[in-house]
């Protein structure tokens, strides 16, 4: 799966996406039952402010040092005998690891949840080169099966399906014969699962943070998976974000605290499971090799502009269990793997204005993302800065609000225009009235009105209405 | 044997003419932080007080815990086991297990009742593995315990096998009492002066917070999925 996950106009994917009842109450549920227990659970920690400025620190000291952390950071895993190697594209991640899948001959492929691997499309590249490559996140497993659904959120991938769907999807595709429990389903996962570990020739991780002191990087799940797939194969390889590293495993601790807790209000995943090069001479399990392609992708062009902060994030997901547009039209309208307010910020300048420059206007500006993100970005002002970029340099503001701007500039333009504008407004919208509502709007007014009534223009100006009380009337 | 490092310095470059200045070559020290409220939490405890964290920790991380002492911890271990459907079993290599009086368990009591006790053993290579894969039970030892979030730290070498706390389907730590500090920052604290003193860390250290699972479907909380089903702590207060 490549970054963008569809083809579909913005605001197609936008309307599918309210009317889909079942997405929305799942949404809904979710910002609300995550949104408590972050919340629970950074009050119980108590000095939230203070945690989150310790974030902010360290993720901005880290972005500010990355040349000199990479550079440790790469010295440390060569020398515990890890081959490293930094990719500025996808093209060139693809590539190494493609060489290292023909010489190891490999056929099977054991993966968990990353969203870097995603973002470089690594499974179509694999799939491509003959491989089977097995998603072993038990979400992302459900989306697999059900022929590469896209992923809805970046901590549960599969939110958007219900348990039944769920069963459907397992019943054709695995010859499941039991219910919707999602017990059942979970442990016919774990056996379906539990073979494919066992017999794959490659495990492929992505990083939650690499620690530059010693060479080692660590993984953050509740399911374990991630343990199974380094502990068997053979091969290992695991991809990062060049911005996913902390100086040591002192800061390390802090970020993972930040993460859980304002993932999923735990205050700590059941499994952090913290590897360093491949497994010694004589251990038994663990990979014989291990690979870590640093990815650019993008990234570096983000440093030292406007937007740098945006590298601090540690996907958390805390800003998409806030976001009231998020609630409303769901992780697919968004186009990309990064939905969301971290998504909207993140996808046009990894991706490109061209394919997400709808992606700054889904937002009402609330600074909710903002107050919960646990490092600080302050995500609703890079909203705010992709708009003024998108208009002011890119010159590629919305049709609707490009033409409504060359309205008003036009009938502002004089003050004879703007008394013939305001004059007509009444009238215009007279056949659309209804007593002082307007219940079914044409043209742009039409989104709105779906689901409210729009005010009727006064049919009294201001104007008038003043000018009549000067001279005595009311 | 060392590793190999490719296409770094044109990566490297790139960020640093990014960031407007020529590439860092002289180490950067550790920032002194401005914020540190990690030393705050759970700050002043007596091991008695962090023993009370843990407890009720675990009923949230749906763990079982119990307290024993040296002389009845084979019992209390027997216990767990015998609730958990018994064998088969697999353990580290790790001598502590014969030193807290263990070894008539594991080597005379159990194997009479049939049960299979399999001891990690590096020469055996591939054997290992499928013995923990069919296990029932996985038993290891605690390192350091986390109070705060109910996590015991587990470091791999060669005769303590990172898969017998993931691959049977019951797991039980073995937790000195002594073992137990705040939380992760301590821990992470101690990774550091080991590295520091020996130039070393294991290949794997695991943070364990009770059994597998996953909220995936429809966010209902699924215990077991593709680690243990059940985990059990048993703490050794004179240790």
């Amino acid at each position: 799966m490549a970054m963008k996950i569809s083809t579909d106009q913005f605001k197609d994917r936008v309307d599918k996406g309210i009317h889909d009842d079942f997405m929305r109450g799942a949404v809904a549920g979710a910002q609300d039952g995550m949104g408590v227990k972050r919340r629970i659970a950074t009050e119980e920690l108590g000095n939230w402010e203070d945690w989150r400025s310790h974030g902010e620190e360290i993720r901005q000291h880290v972005l500010e040092n990355l040349d000199y952390y990479l550079e440790q950071l790469s010295e440390n895993v060569a020398k515990r005998g890890g081959h490293v190697f930094f990719a500025q594209t996808k093209e060139e991640a693809n590539e190494y690891i493609r060489e290292i899948v023909k010489k190891k001959e490999a056929k099977k492929i054991v993966k968990a949840k990353s969203m870097v691997t995603e973002e470089i499309s690594l499974n179509s590249m694999l799939e491509h080169e003959g491989c089977e490559v097995i998603e072993t996140d038990l979400g992302e497993y459900i989306l697999q099966i059900d022929d590469h659904d896209p992923p809805s959120h970046i901590v549960v991938p599969a939110l958007h399906k219900n348990k039944e769907q769920i069963r459907d999807v397992f019943t054709e595709k695995l010859g499941y014969t039991k219910t919707s429990k999602p017990e059942e389903l979970a442990w016919h996962a774990r056996e379906m699962l539990r073979k494919e570990y066992l017999s794959a020739d490659i495990g492929i991780t992505g990083c939650n943070f690499a620690v530059a002191e010693t060479g080692s990087f660590s993984l953050v799940t509740n399911e374990g998976n991630a343990d199974l797939v380094t502990a068997l194969p053979k091969t290992q390889i695991t991809v990062m974000g060049m911005e996913r590293l902390v100086p040591t495993y002192e800061e390390m601790e802090v970020l993972v605290s930040l993460l859980t807790r304002s993932a999923v209000g735990q205050k700590l995943t059941s499994y952090i499971t913290v590897l360093t090069g491949p497994r010694e001479a004589l251990d038994v399990d663990g990979p014989e090799e291990f690979h870590l392609v640093i990815v650019d992708n993008g990234r570096s062009k983000i440093l030292g502009g406007e937007f740098q902060s945006v590298l601090q994030c540690i996907r958390c997901a805390a800003c998409i269990n806030v976001c009231p547009v998020y609630r409303h039209v769901g992780g697919h309208s968004y186009g990309s793997i990064y939905s969301g307010p971290i998504g909207a910020v993140l996808s046009p300048l990894l991706g490109g204005y061209d394919e997400f420059k709808e992606l700054p206007y889904a937002s009402t500006l609330c600074g909710a993302c903002t107050e919960v993100c646990p490092v600080k970005i302050p995500l609703h002002n890079l909203l705010h800065k992709h708009r003024e970029v998108i208009v002011e340099q890119e010159g590629k503001a919305p049709i609707a609000e490009k033409l409504l701007m060359k309205a008003f500039g036009l009938g502002a333009a004089s003050p004879m225009m703007y008394n013939i504008g305001s004059k007509m407004a009444p009238a215009a919208m007279n056949p659309f009235t209804v007593g002082e509502k307007i219940s079914k709007g044409p043209g742009p007014l039409k989104a709105w009105t779906d689901i409210r009534d729009f005010p009727a223009p006064n049919k009294e100006r201001f104007r008038d209405w003043f000018k009549n009380r000067e001279k005595g009337g009311k | 044997m060392a590793g190999t490092i490719q296409n770094r310095d044109k990566f490297l470059n790139q960020i640093a003419s990014r960031l407007d200045r020529p590439r860092i070559s002289s180490p950067v020290d550790r920032p002194v932080w401005k914020f540190r409220p990690q030393d705050e939490v759970l700050k002043d405890t007596t091991q008695d007080d962090l023993l009370e964290v843990l407890k009720e920790q675990c009923k949230k991380i749906h763990t079982n815990i119990y307290e024993t002492n040296q002389k009845d911890l084979a019992a209390t271990l027997n216990q767990v086991v015998s609730g958990y459907g018994g064998g088969p079993i697999v353990t580290w290599k790790d001598e502590r297990f014969s030193k807290w009086g263990l070894d008539s368990l594991f080597k005379q009591e159990w194997p009479c009742q049939e049960m299979d006790v399999y001891e990690w053993n590096h020469t055996k290579g591939k054997k290992n593995i499928a013995k923990a894969e069919k296990a029932n039970v996985g038993i290891t030892i605690s390192e350091i315990t986390l109070a705060e979030s109910g996590t015991v730290v587990l470091f791999s070498d060669e005769n303590k096998g990172r898969t017998v706390s993931f691959l049977p389907a019951t797991y039980i730590a073995l937790v000195p009492k002594s073992s137990l500090v705040p939380r992760i920052t301590q821990a992470a604290q101690k990774m550091r002066e080991i590295h520091k003193k020996t130039g070393h860390v294991a290949s794997c250290i695991n943070f364990i917070t009770g059994p597998s699972n996953s909220a995936d479907i429809e966010l209902n909380l699924v215990v077991g999925v593709h680690g243990p089903v059940k985990a059990t702590y048993i703490v050794i207060n004179d240790l």
